[in-house]
């Protein structure tokens, strides 16, 4: 489903953050990348969908070579992929429903994108999508008016809405308290499992990636230093990923 | 007791090349003021001539009044189309002159161009133009004051672009929307207040900048102005003067009071 081969990745700066990283998603299991930070976690979900350009690799989904599209091609795969965001990147001086819409412009003109005119089902589509989300009756408010908690939920809500392949999740609880982050990363992953879709999900907390997580994604200073199932998580596996002198302090 | 400690700010050199300097200030400006051509004769004249002609104004002929109200019309008029026209072309023009949104560098480049013409020629000069090419009038005005406004607004709205929050165009683009889907939906609502005030800020600059466009022909209550001068009607010219500074304060007042609720 996702095939992602020897992707590399390095900075203007000169800052080398993915080193040939290679995997594959299959099925609808949510995979959770841990890594401390700088491991390279976020430019790995945006070479996904090339809001970051890799420099060497390639990604295929569902076959489909991404690292080759150009301007239509690109923004239909952008369509099959729903990213959510460590700072939930609302539009914050639009509406709950204007956000939520905007998951749908891959498939409206110009036109009705400006006039706010989106097609009857897409509405229809939005609302039912925020209802399960738990915000049912917030789409006239705006986004600046809404908690960190409700402003990740319309951002989970924006990407669920495209009808995405895979969700590609970006450090959804950073912003979040511990019982908030809970409850939007079972969320995620609820909503992932009833759409039958995978969740990549970056996130630095060892324990909530133990808890929602079968598979585990290891990432060190861009390069993947474990693969495998979350019972194979060991504190050897721990200081590989995290480097021994640290593991107290960030991986408890 | 130890021989007080000399200190100078300067040294004996410095001192004398900045007398120099100051000398040499002196000489270019009495050259420029010999180049005058002051009659002074003519300074010496002025107090007189100053209460002459405030006598002739006062008191303003209040009953011309009503001739001046389609002139003022006409003058708010120009201000508000030439500022709305000046908007709507200063949006393209904003979008590529900003470093997150322009196309390309030969857009970035042409929009910069755009800008420098439009603010580096004064608005009675644009209207020099305009009624040479649309003939004297109202029109002529109105586009002399989009022409001038052009490059303020692109250039305060480019700037305003310039500082947005990245993270929310991302997430628009991250839904597979188009470039122009990306302004409409990402770019633009965040900069809707800064937009708004700018507008308003020009309009209340136009609005003065209207009331002299008649001197050259085109249009408003500066043509009223113009006319009552060459016809030495000065009570005409008092009344003017009167009204012109209502309809300035006015739309300072208006202005202020937009710009306070446009956040």
């Amino acid at each position: 489903m996702l095939e992602v081969t020897a992707l590399d990745k390095t900075y203007p700066g000169g800052d080398h953050a993915l080193r040939a990283v290679s995997f594959t998603v299959e099925g609808n299991d949510p995979v959770f990348v841990i890594g401390p930070s700088g491991a390279g976690k976020s430019t790995l979900l945006r070479c996904i969908n090339r809001l970051v350009e890799p420099d060497r690799g390639s990604v295929r989904l569902d076959g489909e070579e991404i690292t080759a599209l150009e301007g239509a091609a690109l923004r239909a795969a952008r369509r099959k992929m729903g990213m959510i965001f460590q700072e939930f990147n609302l539009v914050e001086r639009l509406t709950v429903m204007e956000n939520v819409l905007s998951g749908r412009l891959g498939y409206v003109t110009l036109w009705r994108a400006w006039r706010r005119r989106f097609p009857p089902e897409d509405v229809e589509a939005a609302f039912a999508t925020l209802a399960r989300v738990g915000l049912e009756g917030f789409e006239g408010k705006r986004a600046d008016e809404l908690s960190g908690g409700q402003r990740q939920r319309v951002g989970i809500a924006r990407a669920l809405v495209q009808r995405p392949k895979i969700l590609l999740v970006d450090e959804p609880t950073s912003s979040l308290d511990p019982r908030t982050s809970e409850s939007v990363l079972r969320l995620i992953v609820d909503l992932a499992a009833e759409d039958r879709i995978p969740a990549l999900v970056n996130i630095h907390d060892v324990p909530l990636a133990r808890a929602f997580a079968r598979r585990i994604l290891g990432l060190r200073e861009g390069a993947i230093v474990y693969d495998g199932p979350v019972e194979g998580l060991t504190d050897e596996a721990l200081a590989r990923i995290y480097g021994g002198a640290v593991l107290g302090e960030d991986a408890r | 007791m130890t021989a007080p400690r000399a200190w100078r700010r300067f040294t004996p050199g410095q001192t004398a090349a900045r007398t120099l300097a100051r000398l040499g200030l002196a000489a270019v400006v009495a050259w420029m003021l010999a180049r005058l051509g002051v009659r002074w004769e003519w300074v010496a004249d002025a107090p007189t001539q100053i209460g002459d002609l405030l006598g002739r104004m006062f008191p303003p002929e209040w009953a011309f009044a009503p001739a001046l109200v389609d002139p003022l019309i006409q003058t708010v008029n120009i201000a508000t189309l030439g500022t709305a026209l000046a908007v709507f072309l200063s949006l393209p023009v904003a979008f590529c002159a900003a470093l997150n949104t322009t196309p390309n560098r030969g857009a970035y480049a042409l929009a910069r161009f755009v800008m420098v013409v439009s603010r580096s020629v004064d608005t009675l000069i644009w209207a020099l133009i305009f009624v040479i090419v649309v003939g004297p009038g109202s029109l002529a005005g109105m586009l002399a004051v989009a022409m001038r406004s052009v490059g303020f607004v692109s250039k305060l709205f480019a700037e305003g672009i310039e500082e947005i929050d990245r993270g929310q165009v991302e997430a628009v683009a991250a839904t597979g929307a188009t470039r122009g889907q990306l302004l409409v939906y990402g770019v633009l609502p965040q900069v809707r207040p800064v937009l708004a005030g700018v507008c308003i800020y020009r309009w209340d600059i136009n609005i003065r900048e209207s009331t002299v466009l008649g001197l050259v022909g085109a249009g408003g209550i500066g043509f009223a102005l113009n006319e009552a001068i060459l016809g030495l009607e000065w009570s005409r010219v008092g009344l003017i003067l009167v009204v012109i500074l209502g309809v300035v304060i006015v739309s300072e007042a208006a202005s202020a009071y937009l710009r306070g609720r446009a956040t």
